[in-house]
């Protein structure tokens, strides 16, 4: 048995240590938002946050999450202001990758909140979009952080 | 599209009624079976109603339009949602969609059969769609009129709501649903019969209303099918032969294998329908242990016929048939291309090569098999459910009418999804274990067994008269026929001269709008790729190879007459003959492109060039009017090509969700840049050798370009937005890539060694 915490609730979880993340939260706990597309680290549809850090739940090992905080796509609730924008601006075309993207949107945003545009490439460039709506991804995390800036007390943009 | 019409095994739904009638639920509206002559109360006590529903509203008043097309990133639901509400006159908020399993009753009207590809789905829906909101509208207006005690034609809809102004009465959709009952049958000539809206009292088509599927789509809440579960599940991973086709399986030794805790079973899959060879499905109680058992495996395969083959083995062998000709089938013919070459001033020829490209839709294929009963289902998303449900049920040794297929939304289909091995495999493993199975696909056996593009060989000859004007062409087609693996007769079309059946999958586009009267396109069929790189419809499909030859060559053509090429296009667009209208059309979006990006008065540094090229993808009965200018910069010591700035101008006729449209342009623009630059898939020893994503490259966020995107709405009828642009970007970047440096790259994608061995030459 693992102890994690995931989205702020304790899970125990019967696995081998070696069990990839991912496929802990999608088949065991049904969590199905978060998605399996290459189970190498080259698409970055797994993402989830790891203590606040955006990493890619099918190369993290279950044992190496063990005590930690795990968020995944549900543990956003719809509200966060990335996934606003990412309705704004209609980003989602398939939407398989989205729960990957906006995870690594929501980190990096929660670590730099004003990105500049090449910022956003920079830490955008590992989540592959099949779809290829990257023209909207990339408005939408701009458009989340400049929100995000507005929303705060006392910090006009 | 009459083709598939008149296969015989497939119904010509044209003439159905339209029938409306009272339910339990409410409100239901659907056609009715062809042969059907029940009423709507009739045909529901027949329990024949239920099979026919398209759409229905509640005494709440909700519209749930039942979307039998598949849903793979293009929001479709919402486009056809749009048609329909705006003449049924429904407030907006009161349109949900949701996805039914596969049934006849959901058949495409015009096309008889479950299918999504093409760019077909509003082009062809268009007007049934609108005619059903209308008749709906009509038949609650009736009923309201009835229920009020007002004369019918004085009462008008407007917001789910009608109203009769003299009495100030007026009554919701959801009270007439709950009040009235409703029997109404609509004939194919009444449904014709009705006065549809003008374009200018559209209140709701041509607005960008946001997508139904994208808040479920942006929280992690939207269902795929890999997301599926069903008690008692196990699971599958492929065991596959190092050879794309033609294994057999001799023997299977499972002794390591059985020491992965989980492990179930290896099931070698018994296909009788040939979409498989040589497979092994691991079983076992967890993804990863099935994982862990599949490479424990050991198994002994003949590997068959095509151990040998390589992406050059099948160039050259399609040289081969070019050069040899006697199995080519003509597409066009006209005037006397061969006649006229002799007595042209100048003449030029060049050959084309497009490489395998690879689907990898983000969505690993993936299927849920359950037995219940005497009934199995199957869970996955599928563009095809009418021709997958019928191999699955031979694969698991039933009647079709025993296999359920349940739709979902996919995680990209982009073509891929036409085939069901995912759903043979699956079915083959849960038959064996008589246990609901899911199938997942590692992304290696996902690139592995991809129904690639397929990989072809193009040789085009044009003549110029003396006034520099290309008066003849002749263009030779040679690659594997994707269409025809699926071995339906009515996808199959007769040669020009009726000598043959020819796939037109391979050709459309290559009928071009230019005129040139001396014109003949042939193709050909390899066979050695047929068999060796089983091949399928990749998104845009023909028109990718058949404009990178035509639009490639065009540009060759305006260089060797010393025009401009958007002078030297413009000219050829005449609109003689069969080409009236539509060559004026593509005619302004080439004005428009060119105008938007500074063709000819910009100035830009060395070694930075724009290139053109105009398409009318997919076919030429659903030509969708598309222009591009590609600007570059090349890099003058590797070779590589940077792109800086694509302009499109598209004519769609009617843009019925305009922001939906331009996120299709904006995708598929894209693609055909991933496609010209980023995505080779090559064939060694008879394997795909590409597995994953860090050998098989698309375009990521730090490629992109600028992009210039408009949209020409012109009324015309409504035309297909998601591929068109995959086609025109590859030649328009091979043909800047020839303004920057003088390199003429014909072989797609276009790699840095080839400009600079180009550049040197």
């Amino acid at each position: 048995m693992v102890a994690l915490t995931i989205n702020g609730r304790p899970q125990n979880v019967d696995a081998p240590d070696d069990t990839p993340l991912l496929w802990v939260i999608r088949e065991q706990l049904k969590m199905t938002g978060t998605k399996f597309g290459c189970g190498v680290a080259q698409c970055g549809a797994c993402t989830v946050h790891l203590d606040g850090e955006a990493v890619r739940s099918c190369q993290t090992t279950l044992k190496s999450a063990a005590g930690r905080k795990v968020t995944t796509i549900e543990g956003l609730n719809g509200q966060h202001p990335v996934q606003k924008a990412w309705i704004e601006e209609q980003v989602a075309q398939c939407g398989y990758c989205q729960s990957g993207q906006i995870m690594q949107a929501a980190a990096l945003l929660a670590k730099n909140p004003d990105p500049t545009p090449e910022q956003v490439v920079d830490a955008m460039d590992g989540n592959l979009c099949r779809c290829m709506s990257y023209v909207r991804i990339h408005r939408a995390v701009l458009k989340a952080a400049s929100q995000m800036r507005a929303a705060r007390p006392g910090r006009p943009t | 599209m009459s083709a598939i019409r008149n296969d015989p095994g497939m119904v010509d739904q044209s003439r159905r009624s339209f029938l409306i009638g009272s339910a339990a639920t409410g409100l239901v509206m659907g056609f009715a079976d062809p042969l059907g002559v029940l009423g709507a109360g009739e045909a529901q006590a027949a329990g024949r109603l239920a099979p026919t529903v398209w759409f229905d509203m509640g005494a709440d008043g909700i519209c749930t339009l039942h979307v039998a097309k598949a849903e793979m990133g293009q929001h479709v639901g919402t486009a056809l949602a749009q048609l329909v509400a705006e003449e049924l006159e429904l407030a907006w908020r009161d349109m949900r969609i949701d996805y039914p399993d596969a049934d006849p009753k959901y058949n495409d009207p015009l096309l008889g059969a479950l299918i999504t590809g093409g760019s077909w789905s509003v082009n062809f829906n268009y007007e049934t769609m609108s005619r059903a909101g209308a008749a709906g509208r009509i038949t609650l207006v009736e009923a309201a009129a009835k229920l009020m005690g007002v004369p019918a034609n004085e009462c008008t809809a407007k917001n789910s709501r009608i109203s009769h102004a003299k009495s100030k009465k007026s009554m919701t959709y959801g009270e007439v649903v709950a009040k009235a009952s409703v029997d109404r049958k609509w004939s194919a000539d009444d449904l014709k019969a009705i006065k549809l809206k003008s374009r200018a009292a559209y209140t709701l088509v041509g607005q960008s209303v946001p997508a139904l599927d994208v808040p479920s789509k942006t929280d992690g809440t939207a269902k795929f099918g890999i997301d599926m579960f069903v008690p008692g599940m196990l699971y599958g991973k492929l065991k596959l032969p190092p050879v794309r086709y033609g294994a057999t399986v001799k023997s299977v030794d499972d002794s390591a294998a059985r020491k992965v805790k989980g492990f179930v079973r290896a099931v070698p899959v018994e296909d009788p329908t040939g979409t498989t060879s040589g497979w092994v499905v691991a079983v076992a109680d967890t993804w990863p242990a099935a994982k862990a058992a599949a490479e424990a495996l050991k198994v002994d395969w003949d590997l068959g016929p095509h151990t040998k083959v390589t992406s050059d083995s099948i160039i050259a062998e399609a040289k081969r048939l070019q050069a040899d000709g006697s199995k080519a089938l003509l597409w066009v013919k006209e005037g006397d291309s061969a006649g006229a070459m002799g007595g042209a001033k100048d003449t030029l020829e060049a050959e084309y090569i497009t490489h395998l490209a690879i689907h990898a839709p983000l969505e690993p294929q993936n299927a849920l098999v359950e037995p219940k009963g005497d009934t199995w289902h199957v869970y996955c998303g599928n563009q095809f459910a009418t021709r997958s449900g019928g191999i699955a049920a031979a694969i698991l040794g039933v009647k079709p009418e025993k296999v359920v297929m349940h739709q979902f939304v996919m995680g990209g289909g982009f073509g891929r999804r036409l085939d069901c091995d995912n759903i043979v495999a699956a079915a083959a493993a849960a038959k064996a274990v008589n246990k609901p199975v899911k199938l997942i696909y590692s992304r290696e056996d996902d690139m592995a067994v991809d129904y690639t593009r397929p990989l072809t060989y193009q040789k085009v000859k044009g003549g110029l008269d003396a006034s520099g004007k290309l008066v003849a062409m002749e263009h030779d087609v040679v690659s594997s026929w994707p269409t025809a693996r699926w071995q339906i007769p009515g996808f199959l079309t007769d040669s020009a001269d009726k000598k043959g059946k020819l796939d037109s999958f391979t050709v459309n586009g290559s009928d071009h709008w230019y005129s040139v009267p001396n014109h003949t396109v042939r193709t050909t069929l390899n066979e050695l790729a047929q068999a060796a790189t089983p091949s399928g419809q990749l998104r845009s499909v023909a028109p990718a190879w058949t404009f990178w030859a035509v639009e490639s060559f065009i540009d060759e053509a305006a260089a060797k007459a010393g025009v401009d090429p958007v002078e030297f296009r413009l000219k050829l667009l005449d609109g003689a003959g069969k080409n009236n209208k539509g060559a004026a059309r593509l005619a302004n979006a080439i004005r428009v492109a060119a105008g938007r990006a500074g063709w000819g008065a910009t100035e830009l540094p060395k070694g930075s060039a724009m290139g053109f090229a105009a398409v009318t993808s997919q076919e030429r009965a659903t030509a969708t009017w598309t222009a591009c200018v590609a600007q570059v910069t090349v890099d003058p010591k590797s070779g590589a090509v940077k792109v800086d700035k694509i302009t499109i101008a598209m004519d769609v006729g009617i843009a019925v969700n305009p922001d939906g449209v331009r996120a299709q342009i904006e995708g598929s623009t894209l693609w055909g840049m991933s496609l010209a630059l980023k995505e080779k898939a090559t064939l060694k020893d008879g394997r795909i050798e590409q597995a994953n994503f860090d050998s098989y490259t698309p375009v990521r966020m730090s490629d992109v370009p600028v992009l210039d995107i408009s949209i020409i709405a012109n009324g015309e009828p409504a035309r297909g937005c998601g591929e068109p642009a995959v086609t025109v970007v590859g030649p328009a970047i091979a043909n800047a890539v020839f303004k920057a440096v003088g390199a003429r790259i014909r072989t797609l994608p276009i790699t840095a060694e080839a400009v600079k061995a180009a550049m040197k030459a």
